[in-house]
């Protein structure tokens, strides 16, 4: 199995490289690549996504074709797709950090910031955090319900259609933190930093 | 509910770990991989390292390190010490580690943690201020392990590295480090109160109970501790179990 990891040259992605590199040995034949060719022959993606959303919007728009190719990936060919913190958000019709700047449109939804009451809750949510399991998902066979996985971000997906939800954190409010449509996953949290269950995530998807 | 993080800190010094360890399990003690491979798996929320190699010559040591404990450690991993540049952050991430903890680069220019946030996100950028008591409710920000008086009001100071894009702040009391008897619970509550990012409490931490007093009068998101650990004396489960016998929320 070709398993890749698109390098669009936005962010630290060293975490998912080590982290899928180690459930990923001997099993599944790994690149880390924004190569257009090697991506239409995986067999599945991992997007990754650090910083602002349109700064990674913007990195993915600056290689030729790729979007294009992520897109024939995921939605015509509905080949597994997982995407990580921006690179979940950037499923969305539109995001508001920094200024208004379109996302994929894969999932219809914004991306806004997080209500921090105030004040009252501190921004970026960094941290470990519960996971309340919305749905059943691939992506959490033998994830207990209440799992912590790591995360960091100061905004948060909010998809239209509800049914997408695979489970949400309470920070604030119910934070939307993993969703899964047919082929489609994503994840706000890290699994990458999320120590063994995170690990088991990424191995969920890997065998998928 | 956010959990409270539980931080223990490696000082690394040439490549080896320079604070004493105690651990029967240990092969080599003074090797930062093993340690922090051992406080990974004992349940800590993030490892931190702290480069308090004196030479520029030997940054490619800790990258190395980095690069080491980043492929069999999966937490965040937080490095500090010495970085002046944003090649040295590049450098550093690009080895594995998540966050980056800035000192003395700041208090020079705060444009640099913008310009560091701006590279690189927020969630990456940790600005680590040591403050010193200076008279009742002030304290002034300090450089190279306190040596160095800025003339900065530390709380002045966070607001603006807040403001600057960091993303968390590492606060160390350069009163309470090193002597165990807790940290400056009134100094992290004024960075708390005027702050709305992460506060980690850092310096003094002597028992269990300095932890708790960090996190519940504080207002600390994490609490950072070096000694304790490494000699043995506590396990980060340990720590973790008080807490939780105490109401606070931590990640078991």
């Amino acid at each position: 199995m070709n398993v890749t990891i698109v390098d669009y040259q936005s962010g630290n992605i060293s975490s998912v490289i080590n982290s899928f590199t180690e459930v990923a040995k001997g099993k599944v034949n790994l690149e880390v690549t924004a190569d257009i060719k090697k991506i239409k022959s995986s067999d599945k993606i991992i997007l990754p996504g650090q910083g602002s959303f349109k700064s990674c919007v913007d990195s993915l728009n600056k290689i030729n074709g790729l979007v294009d190719t992520l897109k024939e990936f995921a939605i015509t060919n509905k080949k597994p797709l997982l995407g990580i913190c921006v690179g979940l958000q950037m499923f969305a019709d539109i995001g508001y950090e920094e200024v208004e700047t379109k996302g994929l449109g894969w999932i219809s939804g914004k991306v806004s910031k997080i209500d921090n009451q105030k004040g009252k809750f501190k921004l970026p949510h960094i941290g470990w955090n519960e996971i309340e399991i919305q749905k059943e998902s691939k992506i959490f066979k033998d994830i207990k319900n209440k799992s912590h996985m790591y995360f960091v971000h100061s905004y948060e997906l909010i998809p239209e259609d509800k049914s997408v939800i695979s489970a949400t954190t309470d920070y604030s409010s119910k934070i939307v933190c993993s969703i899964e449509r047919e082929n489609l996953f994503g994840t706000q949290f890290h699994p990458e930093k999320s120590d063994k269950t995170g690990l088991k995530i990424i191995d969920n998807f890997l065998k998928l | 509910m956010l959990k409270n993080r539980i931080i223990p800190c490696l000082d690394v010094k040439n490549g080896r770990v320079v604070k004493g360890i105690n651990f029967v399990e240990l092969k080599d003690a003074g090797d930062p991989v093993e340690q922090a491979k051992i406080y990974s798996d004992g349940g800590a929320d993030e490892i931190c390292f702290l480069d308090i190699t004196a030479s520029n010559e030997n940054r490619d040591t800790i990258i190395d390190i980095v690069r080491k404990t980043a492929k069999e450690c999966f937490v965040p991993l937080t490095v500090g010490g010495g970085i002046r540049t944003i090649q040295n952050i590049t450098d550093l991430l690009l080895a594995g580690a998540d966050k980056v903890s800035i000192n003395t680069a700041v208090v020079k220019d705060v444009n640099f943690v913008k310009e560091a946030s701006k590279k690189f996100g927020s969630q990456c950028i940790v600005v680590a201020i040591d403050a010193k008591k200076i008279s009742e409710n002030k304290w002034e920000v300090f450089t190279h392990g306190g040596r160095n008086k800025t003339g900065i009001d530390a709380v002045e100071f966070a607001k603006k590295v807040e403001t600057n894009g960091a993303g968390e702040i590492l606060l160390t009391s350069m009163d309470k480090d090193g002597t165990k008897s807790g940290y400056d619970v009134d100094l992290l509550k004024a960075i708390t109160k005027n702050t709305n990012i992460p506060v980690i409490a850092s310096g003094g931490v002597g028992t269990l109970d300095h932890l708790y007093d960090g996190i519940v009068k504080g207002g600390a998101s994490a609490v950072l501790a070096a000694s304790i650990f490494h000699y043995g004396e506590y396990k980060i489960k340990d720590a973790k179990e008080y807490l939780n016998s105490k109401n606070v929320s931590v990640r078991l």
